[in-house]
């Protein structure tokens, strides 16, 4: 099946999301979409599933007008969305979340379980995607989760699959078996839309590529002869600098000492288990493995976010074991969280509300019980502009910023400020190179600046090109200490599987 | 993170559970003993059987003071082994033995020296929970699509006005259709304020509920206290029908085979909603609307029109439910009659886990704690019936607290679908 989107044009009040857009999917290829942050991706996708209405433009499915006016659709059209943000029912089996829309049924509208079983069974069997039917969703890891999001697509006999930024929550063994799947769906004959901020996977994957900027298409291409220079410069519009230029580090003392920490998990488990490590100033530490072994707990922990069950943490010879997350922030901690929607943005506070979120008692931003908003307004402008955050206006709330700006605002907000530590998960989840960029190279700065920095990544790559000293977890422990530059990779990703112990 | 390690501290949470529940368990037995037990004289008689039974089964006559103490051993040691050999994983089944025997204990105390209808205490056990058990399936119902339902008490009222009314002019079942279509009317509503205008759900309920019970007070004050309309507050009751055969048990015979249409709708109903939400192909949709609309959403799956249907049927369950005041009991209506019965049906709800069967049962513990209470007015107990009439309402703060374990209401519970 070929679907062909001409001239599709999406306007959000004033904003322009997509303007005259047009891009083919065909049987048997993979098309990648690149493009920075708010350039319009997902909305193009949205549309495409009858999400959204265009303001604009056709769709003709094999050469023949069709127009979808909701995702019922879009499926019964055989077109397939695996989202940015799952679309799984935490509480049901993966058979029924497979399931749920076509439900294989009996007489009095009984749902047949057994029959759903199989069949995910037998989807399973023929493209390669084992998966316990019977399982939770809430109690399978995020991979899992989303070969089941793929059997769902699937199991609607879907042709056409679309992927929005499917490997920003994977491990790269994850990332692997997936790249394996979505070969084994092209060899099947589907056409499949890939959109990733990563160039080594478009590179690694598509068989073309088409780079959005500000709602249209800057340019297109064949990425097995485009280097990823050349293809961030497209995304971008100027050159970028994949690498991050630092000089070696100067560390100063240690500013956060943390000893013998033991962290219990959401289910009474422990998640952080006799940790022991200290980060300096002027020295960048980060935290390699895969997700799921501690880190969250660990830094929720130290940020006061979470209760510490054994140990203690101190920060420039303070004890903050226990200190709320406010006194924490008031030590000029910066903490920007791992999931930017949960506990990083208030989504339906405008863009100035959220800057100020952190310190709107201070000083700076407003006197006795009122708040200043002149001074809020000022700094906010003055952060968007600098982190690049792409909003017609300050004003408006945050949920409407696409997911890498929503990222980038809590960038902003969290290193906009005079700060003495760094703490930071997954600082670039979702965001395009050349925000990327920008980041690291604020936090190089401030650690040029004698500012320390702990970085958790589960993206290695990040890890590598930030640290200048990387200590790996697995299983809530610190297994291992690499030195930052020139350790060996496999090394370092054989820790994060445990082999080396 | 070793396995043992793990378990340890899985450990010490079972740990502390299991000494705090011997803990009350120890409590229990001393005031078991020094309450139930010391100082009582004479002996309990429960009756159980009832007036027309076929063949009688004869008295249950308990000594009073010797059952206490007994109770209360059973007590101790059951407190005592939890907290020394702390850890079991069986403490919850253990409080909840204890606090029938408990209960026990209590009712041979209340009865020493006098004798009471132990079948007949049973039965209004299950008349009581009724409004309860209809307002709870309401509550269900409505909290499962997630549109949070306030307005259960004002749904119960208007099903009773409205039964009493049709009834008086048309019959028993026209009221019972009066009724339930009064009812589904104000679902309906209910709906078009959450889901359509997004109103906040809580204060669309709460006016719900001042709407039905100002409208109902003024016109049973104002015009069906008047002589010319008196014969609209006068409905025919539904009687109770003897189920063939099953009615004729002992015990077993009067406590559920005769009883009134309501009753066995009740339990009907029930047991049709648990297959509806959790065997069928429409249960899954309305349950996936009710933890993750937007994952429905994008299936196709049309969130709207479920909440339209499902909080509208609702309506319809309570407004049926309310209709047994009237119909179903006294045949007239009188001003705030459901008195906070569908309040009560949201707690039974919440006891119950958002499960029509828990949400019964619940319902069944509020009955059995109202119809104990009224029995204890009438042996004239020194403990204030009012104190046992609390009791449910203690026991559902404890539960919702989540001493017993945690209840966890569906996830979209009380949001408001935006569509994009
Ligand atoms: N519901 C909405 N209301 C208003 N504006 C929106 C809405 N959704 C998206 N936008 C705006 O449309 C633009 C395109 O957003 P989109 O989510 O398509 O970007 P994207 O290319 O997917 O970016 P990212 O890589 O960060 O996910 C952004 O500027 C965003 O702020
Ligand atoms: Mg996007």
């Amino acid at each position: 099946m070929e679907v062909e989107l001409r001239n599709i044009t999406k306007r959000f009040g004033d904003l322009v999301a997509n303007d005259e857009v047009s891009l083919t999917i065909q049987p048997g290829k993979i098309l990648g979409l690149l493009g920075e942050n708010g350039a319009g991706k997902t909305t193009m996708m949205n549309v495409l599933y009858g999400l959204y209405s265009a303001d604009g433009g056709e769709i003709f499915v094999d050469g023949k007008p069709a127009s979808f006016a909701s995702p019922k659709d879009a499926i019964a059209a055989g077109i397939g969305m695996v989202h940015q943000h799952f679309m799984l029912v935490p509480v049901f089996t993966v058979a029924e979340n497979v399931v749920l829309g076509v439900e294989p049924t009996g007489a009095l509208d009984r749902l047949d379980l057994k029959r759903a079983r199989e069949q995910v069974r037998d989807i399973g069997a023929e493209y390669g995607l084992e998966v316990d039917p019977d399982a939770l969703i809430e109690d399978i890891p995020v991979g899992l989760q989303q070969r089941v999001e793929i059997i769902k697509t699937l199991f609607r006999s879907a042709e056409i699959v679309i992927f929005d930024e499917p490997t920003a929550v994977l491990t790269p063994q994850e990332v692997k078996e997936f790249f394996q799947i979505v070969r084994s769906l092209r060899d099947a004959g589907k056409g499949i839309v890939f959109i990733t901020h990563k160039l080594g996977e478009i590179i690694e994957l598509t068989d073309h590529v088409k780079v959005l900027r500000g709602g249209r298409v800057v340019g297109e291409g064949d990425p097995k002869i485009m280097s990823q220079v050349e293809l961030a410069e497209l995304m971008v519009g100027r050159p970028v600098d994949l690498v991050v230029d630092k000089v070696a580090a100067n560390p100063g003392k240690a500013i956060l000492e943390v000893s013998g920490l033991k962290v219990l998990g959401e289910g009474g488990d422990v998640a952080v288990d006799n940790v022991d490590f200290d980060v300096r100033a002027g020295e960048i530490v980060g935290i390699a493995g895969v997700q799921g072994n501690g880190q969250t707990e660990l830094i929720e922990a130290i940020t006061g976010l979470r209760s510490v069950a054994d140990g203690s943490i101190s920060f420039e010879g303070e004890d903050i074991t226990h200190h709320s997350p406010r006194q924490v922030h008031a030590l000029r901690i910066a903490h920007i969280p791992e999931d930017r929607q949960r506990s990083g943005i208030i989504s339906d506070f405008s863009i100035a509300e959220n800057m100020a979120l952190d310190s709107y008692y201070e000083d700076r931003y407003g006197r006795g019980v009122t708040l200043s908003w002149p001074q809020i307004n000022a700094q906010s402008a003055k952060d968007v502009f600098e982190f690049d955050v792409r909003t017609p206006t300050i004003f408006n709330a945050a949920s409407t910023l696409s997911g890498g700006n929503q990222q980038k605002l809590v960038a902003a907000r969290e290193l906009s400020r005079e700060i003495k530590l760094i703490i930071a998960s997954q600082p670039t989840r979702g965001i395009d190179v050349g925000s990327i960029e920008y980041i690291h190279q604020r936090i190089v700065a401030a650690r040029d600046a004698g500012v320390g920095a702990l970085i958790v990544s589960t993206e290695l790559d990040e890890i590598m090109a930030l640290s200048d000293r990387i200590l790996v977890m697995y299983r809530g422990r610190i297994v291992k200490e690499f030195a930052g530059g020139g350790s060996d990779v496999t090394e370092i990703g054989m820790a994060m599987a445990g082999v080396a112990q | 993170m070793s396995a043992g390690q793990t378990s340890k501290v899985i450990d010490k949470a079972r740990e502390r559970h299991s000494l705090v529940v011997g803990v009350i368990l120890i409590v229990l037995a001393v005031f078991t003993a020094w309450v139930f037990g010391y100082g009582t004289v004479g002996d309990a008689t429960f009756r159980l059987a009832m007036r027309g039974d076929s063949f009688k089964v004869g008295d249950l006559v308990v000594p009073a003071a010797p059952y206490a103490y007994v109770v209360a051993a059973i007590l101790a040691y059951f407190g005592a082994r939890l907290m020394m050999r702390s850890g079991s994983r069986r403490a919850n089944l253990i409080l909840g033995i204890g606090l029938i025997l408990f209960i026990t204990a209590f009712l041979t105390w209340a009865t020493a020296d006098h004798s009471f209808s132990l079948t007949g205490m049973l039965k209004s056990t299950i008349i009581r929970a009724l409004p309860i058990a209809f307002g709870g399936l309401t509550g269900v119902l409505c909290e499962r699509v997630a549109v949070i339902n306030i307005g259960i008490e004002g749904m119960l009222l208007a099903g009773a006005f409205s039964g009493v009314v049709f009834g008086s002019l048309f019959g028993g079942w026209a009221g019972l259709a009066g009724a339930a279509m009064t009812g589904g009317l104000l679902g309906l509503i209910l709906a078009v304020l959450t889901v359509t205008y997004r109103m906040d759900q809580i204060i669309a309920g709460v006016v719900i509920n001042i709407f039905v019970l100002g409208l109902t007070s003024y016109l049973t004050s104002q015009v069906l206290a008047k002589e010319a309309f008196r014969h609209l507050n006068d409905a025919p009751v539904f009687r109770a029908i003897d189920i063939p055969y099953l009615s004729d048990f002992p015990i077993i015979g009067p406590l559920f085979f005769q009883h009134n249409l309501f009753v066995y709708a009740a339990f009907a109903m029930v047991a049709i909603a648990t297959y509806y939400l959790f065997h069928t192909r429409t249960g899954l949709r309305a349950r996936a609307v009710g933890e993750h609309p937007r994952a429905a959403d994008t299936l196709g799956i049309n969130v709207f029109r479920i909440r339209y249907i499902q909080v509208t049927v609702a309506g319809m369950v309570a407004g049926f439910g309310g209709a047994w005041f009237t119909l179903g009991s006294v045949g007239r209506f009188d001003e705030n009659m459901t008195s906070g019965r569908g309040f009560i049906g949201l707690a039974a709800m919440i006891f119950g886990r958002w499960h029509p069967v828990g949400a019964l049962a619940a319902a069944l513990v509020f009955g059995f704690a109202d119809s104990v209470q009224q029995k204890m007015a009438l042996l004239q107990t020194p403990i204030p019936s009012e104190f046992l009439a609390m009791a449910p309402y203690v026991a559902t703060i404890i539960v919702v607290a989540g001493l017993v374990g945690r209840a966890r209401p569906p996830a979209a519970d009380g949001k408001p679908y935006v569509k994009e």
